[in-house]
């Protein structure tokens, strides 16, 4: 019976963050938060292989309790929580993972290919180097077997079938599967799960991130009436 | 020393021009991973080659550069940032305790330090960082930077034993994707379709269109990812192809931040919407509101009587 932990982090609604007209600073006050997509994809494949399997799924999760009690309200059976308030990189949340998840018993860890705010594809490969275990990123169709996984994984001019010993860590792509929608006795029955809080211990960093900015976006805007003035545009500009 | 690996010899190939110019103003050597023909990659900016026979494993490639790492302690390591290199990348970084930037579209040295950028934010919002220890790992885009070739060039072969390591992970099988794809990032004129398409059959429309110009077809995410009709090499955005090509043409695309940000790069947008309230109106240098049904096949027409 496998035990599966899937990490997630949460994130603020990119739709909702607006810029600060004069400073060009992302502003995020106010904006609500979610749990970043892919990360939503790793949590229902566990619990697709929960559902195949049983087993066990906890989440570990940077965010608030909402953010867990979106998991659990999805079928996880545990989360564990922490938030962090000084600078930190994936240097340091690979640490972080890595330190929590080595005092639980795991069969298969998932991530997300990329949390989609940061989109670094960084944290699933650290914290299997931390963690000494095998790494099998990019799957879009994971099957588990006798201590063993298959994973096709998806590269740029190629699909490949791979196999390796569990414990493993796998990062999955938003294809492979349709996270699902808690029902509202799914939602209720969530807040007798349990919640554990962490406090990670102060990390040190690798990045520094000097600034973040709105990208301008200088094009002409330029509405066309008729068919043949958008002719004459494009064989000008080809 | 900066090192320099790329899965992809294209890629390689580029990084090397940008590692050329980060080498010749530190007044530091450029080493390259070999791959492929040796001559060009001297003539691309290496100075070094060191020349192993390297896997297509990633633990492969984790294991060879963190001992050449190891051995000869290169100030900066840049890789491609295929998806191997990123799955690479920060698994070396981590051995050796250090930060890394993914998917750099620059990469810099002020005052000493590597400055890197990359977009962040749904590509609405470009994060400038400093890496702060040293090996600087960083990988960046593939398609970004510019090859530099001088034939004159040349420079020492380092052959490096060949250890064998044994993956943790075994390919049971590689499925290529169709061939008869052109590479999306190659073309010259884009012309790209989204939701604002009723029916499979109707990309016949797109296909005219982007013949008369002699262009490629491209897509949104919706119609490579949900609903399959084209292939994902066609998919442009954020999470499929970034591309810079002279003409983009979107129609029936809404125009998210996310397939915005596949687009920044190209010189002209033009986009064909009937919601003149539709975001892409925002983001295109030249719009027309209508239905693509009627406009494309007319537009088709046009063009092919003058081209
Ligand atoms: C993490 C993440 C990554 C993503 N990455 C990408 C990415 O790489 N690429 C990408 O494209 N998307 C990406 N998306 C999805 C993106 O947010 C949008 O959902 C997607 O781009 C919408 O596709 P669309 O414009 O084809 O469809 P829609 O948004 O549904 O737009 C269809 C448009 O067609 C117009 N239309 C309808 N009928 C007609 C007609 N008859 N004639 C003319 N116009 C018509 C409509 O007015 C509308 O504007 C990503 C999302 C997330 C969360
Ligand atoms: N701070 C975090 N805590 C827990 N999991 C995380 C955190 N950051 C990223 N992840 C996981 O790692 C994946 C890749 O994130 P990133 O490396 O930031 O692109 C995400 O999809 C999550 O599954």
């Amino acid at each position: 019976m496998p035990e599966i932990i899937v990490c997630l982090k949460q994130i603020f609604d990119l739709g909702q963050i607006r810029v600060d007209t004069s400073t060009k600073c992302p502003l995020t006050e106010g904006v609500a938060r979610k749990l970043s997509d892919f990360d939503k994809n790793a949590l229902e494949e566990a619990l697709r292989i929960k559902e195949k399997h049983s087993g066990k799924v906890i989440a570990i999760i940077y965010g608030t309790k909402d953010a867990a009690k979106e998991a659990l309200a999805m079928g996880a059976d545990e989360a564990f929580i922490y938030q962090y308030t000084e600078e930190i990189d994936h240097l340091g949340i690979a640490a972080i993972l890595a330190g929590s998840i080595q005092q639980l018993k795991y069969d298969l860890i998932l991530c997300g290919e990329a949390s989609i705010d940061e989109y670094s594809f960084q944290t699933g490969p650290r914290l299997a180097q931390v963690l000494g275990i095998p790494v099998l990123t990019y799957a879009r169709k994971i099957e588990l077997n006798d201590g063993e996984i298959i994973v096709e994984r998806e590269l740029e001019n190629r699909y490949e079938v791979s196999k390796t010993k569990l414990p493993a860590l796998v990062t999955v792509t938003k294809e492979i599967n349709q996270p699902r929608i808690p029902t509202l006795l799914q939602i209720l029955g969530a807040s007798k799960k349990s919640i554990t809080e962490m406090s990670p211990m102060k990390q040190e960093v690798g990045v520094k991130i000097l600034s973040i900015l709105a990208v301008e976006m200088k094009r002409k805007e330029v509405i066309v009436k008729e068919i043949d003035e958008l002719a004459k545009v494009i064989l000008s500009e080809k | 020393m900066i090192l320099i690996f790329s899965d992809d010899n294209e890629t390689a190939l580029e990084i090397l021009g940008k590692g050329r110019e980060i080498a010749d103003s530190m007044k530091i050597e450029l080493g390259a991973i070999s791959f492929g023909n040796e001559e060009t990659i001297f003539a691309s900016g290496a100075d070094k080659i060191y020349s192993i026979n390297i896997a297509s494993s990633s633990d492969h490639i984790v294991e060879v550069i963190s001992n050449l790492n190891d051995q000869y302690k290169p100030e900066i390591i840049l890789i491609g940032g295929t998806k191997l290199g990123k799955e690479v990348a920060p698994r070396i970084a981590q051995r050796s305790g250090v930060g890394c930037a993914t998917d750099c579209i620059d990469c810099s040295i002020e005052k000493g330090h590597l400055i890197v950028k990359r977009f962040v934010l749904g590509g609405r919002f470009l994060e400038t960082l400093r890496l702060l220890r040293k090996p600087l790992i960083a990988t960046l885009l593939p398609g970004k930077f510019i090859k530099k070739v001088d034939k004159t060039r040349n420079g020492e072969i380092i052959k490096i034993p060949y250890n064998p390591v044994e993956s943790k992970v075994h390919i049971l099988e590689v499925k290529k994707k169709a061939p008869q794809e052109l590479k999306i990032e190659e073309a010259d004129i884009i012309i790209s379709v989204g939701r604002g398409l009723k029916k499979k059959e109707d990309i016949k429309l797109i296909e005219s269109l982007a013949q008369a110009l002699g262009g490629a077809v491209g897509c949104s995410r919706s119609i490579a990812a949900d609903l399959k009709w084209l292939p994902e090499e066609r998919w442009v955005g954020l999470s499929g192809h970034k591309v810079k090509p002279k003409l983009y043409i979107a129609i029936g695309i809404s125009g998210q931040v996310q397939h915005i940000a596949g687009i920044r790069d190209a010189k002209t947008i033009i986009a064909i919407n009937n919601d003149p309230n539709a975001p892409i109106f925002k983001a295109c240098d030249y719009g027309i509101v209508g239905d693509l049904y009627e406009i494309v096949p007319k537009l088709t027409e046009k063009l092919k009587k003058q081209v």
